[in-house]
């Protein structure tokens, strides 16, 4: 089992939620997170006063899935949130170790 | 206030204070003119001036400023009905240059039919009394952010006795400016001036915010700057408009005046920031705006449309540069640019109005024999005592209650923000 995490561009959210929803991906955990890569930040300005604001706001998601889904839904995620300019954000794919479904008590694949 | 209303309350030859004695007869409409205005300009404390400011205060400090703004509110209000309106607006005999009498001490003697001009005397006081409720309530800007809230009361009600009240003698209360023939209309000298001059002390006194000028300290609520920015500017038809004290041309075009000035405030400013930053920003027309309205205040029953076009256009610029550099060059925290923008207006515009005036410039004429120059040192002498008698009081006022009390929170209280520290409370729970 694999932990997707991906920080994507909050306007794409709705395109890789269907995106996965079409893989057959039964459930997503999404945060409205800030940061900056290469893209840094933006300014803003009042009264003349000018502000650089470091951290840009994404949405982050995360997805356990099994092992044969990983490329898959690399490759879904990548391509519904790629908009071909910088910001685009990043994935994250790292081991997952144990899930358990707290309601029925089932674990590993049988509780994704 | 016109020079009608002075010529009611400087009863020269009356020892005593006897409105009825001067009266003339009760006219309905100036009442009823009166008494909308004076519910618009409260509008403009409760609720414009506190939503222009709470939304540009960081999102720690929102109900410092709404709190702020409504118990100057009420606190001015009772010292109003105490004394102020009495050492303002009464007879000072003897003293009458420099302060008026105590024998409207608790509004004593005031019935419902006691005449001021031609409108109920109670009107008139009500009137005056949300100007003197605005003001302290505009100081705050200057010291937003950091001062104790103790302080703020003990400050904003003895600066309203030893600032507010005897300069606003001196210009309407029959007092030694009005003497030498001082013209200001609504308030450019008694409200904007000491307004603005008080802010830039406290700034100063006061000392800047923890961070300023690094750390960015944006407005964190733009809709509600916007919302009350947009009250102000129907209120301020009361404070202009209202202070013609009659239901007639002159209100109008004291009304009209004031809206024209307030456009091409707003215009202006737009277009300097889009033409220098490249951006035309909202909180830039909104500060336009009010620039605009401070400016003409002075200038609003005695200039014509043209007249405010001209004032309305210099007050977006001069105190577009004032901001600039009170905050870029001499990073002096006036932290919501009261000075800048209130003071500088109200000094611009009651300069100008010396000029505008005159009927060559479209203006409704000088008083006869008074020629522009000579009005205009007038105005110059009043500008400057009245700014170095706030200047001088307002720093040893808060010198004075900086060692009795305290003045400003400790760094770890403002940087947890006065809402939670002084009142308990937060603005939004997310």
């Amino acid at each position: 089992m694999k932990l997707i995490t991906a920080i994507i561009k909050p306007f794409k959210l709705d395109d890789v939620r269907e995106a996965l929803s079409d893989l057959g991906i039964s459930g997503m955990t999404v945060t409205e997170v800030k940061g900056y890569g290469r893209q840094k930040g933006h300014t803003e300005l009042y009264r003349g006063a000018e502000y650089v604001v470091d951290f840009l706001p994404k949405a982050k998601i995360e997805v356990a899935v099994v092992e044969d889904l990983v490329d898959r839904t690399v490759e879904a995620i990548a391509q519904s949130a790629r908009t071909g300019k910088i910001g685009d954000g990043k994935i994250f794919v790292s081991s997952l170790e144990e899930v358990v479904r707290i309601r029925t008590g089932e674990t590993g694949r049988e509780a994704l | 206030m016109n020079k009608q209303h002075g010529f009611f309350f400087v009863p020269a030859g009356l020892g005593v204070f006897s409105p009825a004695a001067l009266a003339g007869q009760l006219n309905g409409a100036d009442t009823a003119w009166v008494l909308t205005s004076t519910a618009l300009v409260l509008f403009m404390t409760l609720p414009g001036l506190a939503l222009f400011y709470g939304g540009l205060v960081r999102v720690r400090n929102v109900l410092s400023i709404l709190m702020q703004c409504f118990v100057i509110a009420a606190v001015v209000s009772l010292l109003w009905l105490v004394a102020g309106y009495s050492l303002a607006f009464g007879d000072g005999a003897a003293v009458q240059p420099w302060i008026g009498g105590l024998e409207r001490v608790l509004v004593w003697g005031m019935g419902p039919d006691g005449l001021s001009g031609s409108i109920p005397e109670v009107v008139f006081l009500a009137f005056q009394m949300t100007f003197a409720i605005i003001t302290p309530a505009l100081i705050i800007g200057g010291f937003a952010e950091r001062m104790r809230f103790s302080a703020m009361l003990w400050f904003s009600a003895l600066w309203l006795l030893l600032v507010y009240v005897p300069v606003c003698h001196w210009v309407w209360g029959g007092g030694w400016l009005a003497d030498l023939g001082v013209m200001d209309f609504a308030g450019g000298i008694v409200v904007h001036l000491t307004c603005g001059v008080a802010a830039l002390v406290a700034a100063l006194v006061l000392g800047p915010r923890k961070g300023f000028p690094k750390v960015p300290m944006p407005p964190h609520n733009m809709t509600m700057t916007v919302t009350g920015a947009g009250m102000l500017w129907v209120g301020w038809y009361g404070f202009n408009g209202g202070s013609a004290l009659a239901a007639d041309g002159g209100a109008g075009m004291a009304l009209f005046v004031t809206h024209i000035a307030a456009s091409a405030g707003v215009l202006t400013w737009m277009a300097i920031e889009w033409v220098r930053f490249g951006k035309p920003s909202v909180l830039g027309a909104v500060t336009g705006m009010v620039a605009g309205l401070g400016t003409v205040t002075p200038a609003s029953g005695f200039i014509g449309p043209a007249g405010a076009l001209g004032l309305g256009i210099l007050a977006g610029g001069i105190c577009f540069t004032a901001t600039q550099i009170i905050k870029r060059v001499l990073k002096i925290d006036d932290s919501l640019d009261v000075f800048p923008v209130h003071g500088v207006g109200g000094i611009l515009g009651s300069l100008l109005t010396a000029v505008l005036a005159s009927e060559t410039l479209g203006g409704f004429g000088l008083a006869e024999g008074v020629t522009v120059l000579g009005q205009l040192g007038v105005q110059a002498i009043a500008v400057i005592s009245v700014g170095l008698w706030c200047g001088l009081i307002t720093f040893g006022l808060l010198k004075g209650l900086d060692l009795l009390i305290g003045i400003r929170v400790s760094p770890e209280v403002e940087t947890e923000g006065l809402d939670i520290s002084q009142h308990e409370e937060t603005g939004y729970h997310w």
